[in-house]
């Protein structure tokens, strides 16, 4: 497949100057091709963890603990107040610098890869509106729903998982939707810690190259693809699991 | 406080009572937006860079992490006043362009509603860092208007790259709130012989200004948190300022905590306050049914 493309990309290298590198060159192909199998590790880890950290956040900012609400309400504040950039950034230098080093064979490693830390801080930066978002849910669960589930004897732990959890869930996945979109648009700033995800690797091959506007619309392509695919399948899923009775 | 006449004071009393538990069940931090978390925030970094002064070896050459920041402190602030300045001008830019989009978004002209709506997607759809490449490097960096030519600095490039995406997203408001205007305006200001474009902008525009202000305010609050990005192509911002300042004071790993946390304070004190506005006036607008 790869050796029938080639050529043609070769020459309309040679004749009109437009470089599609990577679909000639099999070092490029190989780079590129690392760059968005990475990109999707990494947009895969980051909704996992931002999601997981909703449900928990949620159920905790109902929790009786005065000084668990009091934390997540910190949280939610801190995360949705300041640069996501900068917030990156203060993982990864700032606490990175500080987390212990493992012997890796002669040199020594840190416990957390840049990667790691690019899922924690874009995790927590989405899990910090999905606890909002999860949590508006919540409250629109019926209170005799949530009072039927008492009465039938189930613990609030319990009655969290089995019967508020499900239907907030898909009360609020059109919210959900819109922030994990949102969200896979961010995971592009892990450029800044040098993750090669797909943002990185274009931007070496169009530094080897100089072919800025050829990478650029393969960006351009690559990111509205994903979005459209997430877009679609939480889309299906909304209809799916949409409640009989509400909305049109 | 006025009350519903047909409603028995029981009754009424009752029914207050109710809904204040529902309100100690569910404490719900949106619509209250407490003041504590700057607070607290003020407190954790206070204590982080006190952490970070007592892990400092103490050689009497080196000025401490709280020193060297106070020392830094007008550098950092002078690139967040670029912050707050390619904010304004962004924020400018896409509320205008992106009105016109939206208005475009709802036209009659099928051509120009498609296009409108390509734009919209395709600016909604690409992370911003790759709108803010795409812009700093494909677009000229000199122009020559009769005869004299100008330079385009790199914040005034990134000040466009930052308005594109945001235009987007207000195109999308826009076209909400008119979407939301019943359909009865249209048809009564039609039965008053206003022509089309008269009633966009003398009748349903004005009462979807309400509609559209607090997520304005809250784009405004994305775009501002997003200019940061500008550091990582050169623009001499705060994050970029400070990152300097880092290097120029030995580039030590104790100064990270301080200088990356308190750009991350600046930030939350502008921020804040923007975003307890907004939850106010999204209760106050909110369209009851």
């Amino acid at each position: 497949m790869f050796e029938e493309i080639a050529p043609v990309f070769r020459e309309l290298y040679e004749t009109t100057g437009i470089n599609f590198v990577f679909l000639y060159d099999p070092f490029e192909w190989e780079r590129l091709f690392e760059g968005i199998v990475l990109s999707l590790q990494l947009i895969v880890a980051c909704l996992t963890l931002s999601i997981i950290i909703g449900i928990i956040g949620a159920w905790a900012q109902g929790a009786q603990s005065r000084l668990l609400r009091t934390v997540v309400a910190g949280y939610i504040q801190f995360f949705r107040n300041t640069p996501p950039f900068v917030q990156l950034l203060f993982f990864f230098f700032g606490l990175g610098a500080f987390t212990p080093q493992i012997d890796a064979g002669g040199y020594y490693e840190p416990v957390i890869s840049a990667f790691g830390w690019a899922v924690i801080a874009l995790g927590c930066f989405g899990g910090a509106f999905n606890v909002e978002i999860f949590r508006s849910g919540i409250e629109a669960v019926p209170t005799a729903t949530k009072e039927a589930a008492d009465a039938l004897g189930y613990t609030r732990l319990g009655s969290y998982i089995h019967v508020i959890l499900p239907l907030a869930l898909r009360i609020c996945l059109p919210a959900l939707n819109a922030n994990l979109i949102s969200l896979l648009k961010t995971t592009s700033l892990a450029y800044a810690i040098s993750v090669p995800e797909v943002t990185y690797a274009a931007n070496q091959i169009w530094s080897d190259n100089i072919n800025v506007a050829e990478m650029m619309l393969v960006l351009f392509l690559y990111y509205n693809i994903v979005v459209a695919i997430l877009a679609w399948g939480m889309h299906k899923l909304e209809r799916r699991l949409s409640l009989p009775g509400y909305g049109r | 406080m006025s009350r519903p006449p047909y409603l028995d004071p029981g009754l009424d009393a009752a029914v207050r009572q109710v809904h204040r538990r529902s309100r100690e069940t569910h404490p719900s931090l949106l619509s209250s937006l407490p003041l504590w978390p700057g607070c607290a925030l003020i407190l954790i970094l206070a204590a982080s860079i006190t952490a970070a002064e007592a892990q400092t070896t103490g050689d009497p050459g080196v000025s401490g992490p709280i020193e060297t920041l106070l020392q830094w402190m007008p550098f950092i602030l002078q690139g967040f006043v670029l912050n707050l300045v390619m904010s304004f001008l962004a924020m400018m830019l896409a509320t205008v362009f992106g009105l016109f989009l939206g208005l475009m978004q709802i036209s009659v002209i099928s051509w120009v509603r498609r296009i409108s709506w390509f734009v919209t997607q395709i600016f909604r759809n690409t992370p911003w860092l790759v709108i803010l490449f795409a812009i700093i490097f494909l677009s000229p960096s000199q122009i020559s208007i009769a005869g004299e030519t100008y330079f385009i600095s790199g914040w005034i490039k990134a000040t466009v790259g930052f308005s594109l995406p945001v235009m987007a997203n207000i195109s999308e408001i826009v076209r909400g709130a008119i979407r939301s205007i019943p359909d009865g305006q249209w048809e009564s200001s039609e039965s008053l012989a206003f022509s089309r474009m008269q009633t966009i902008w003398m009748i349903i525009l004005p009462q979807c200004v309400k509609r559209m202000i607090p997520p304005w305010m809250n784009w405004y609050a994305i775009l501002t948190l997003s200019t940061p990005i500008a550091s990582i192509l050169g623009v001499q911002e705060a994050v970029g300022n400070a990152q300097a300042a880092m290097e120029a004071a030995g580039a030590r790993e104790e100064l990270l905590i301080p200088f990356y946390g308190s750009i991350m304070l600046l930030f939350f004190a502008y921020i804040y306050p923007i975003a307890r506005l907004t939850t106010r006036l999204e209760r106050r607008y909110a369209v009851r049914i």
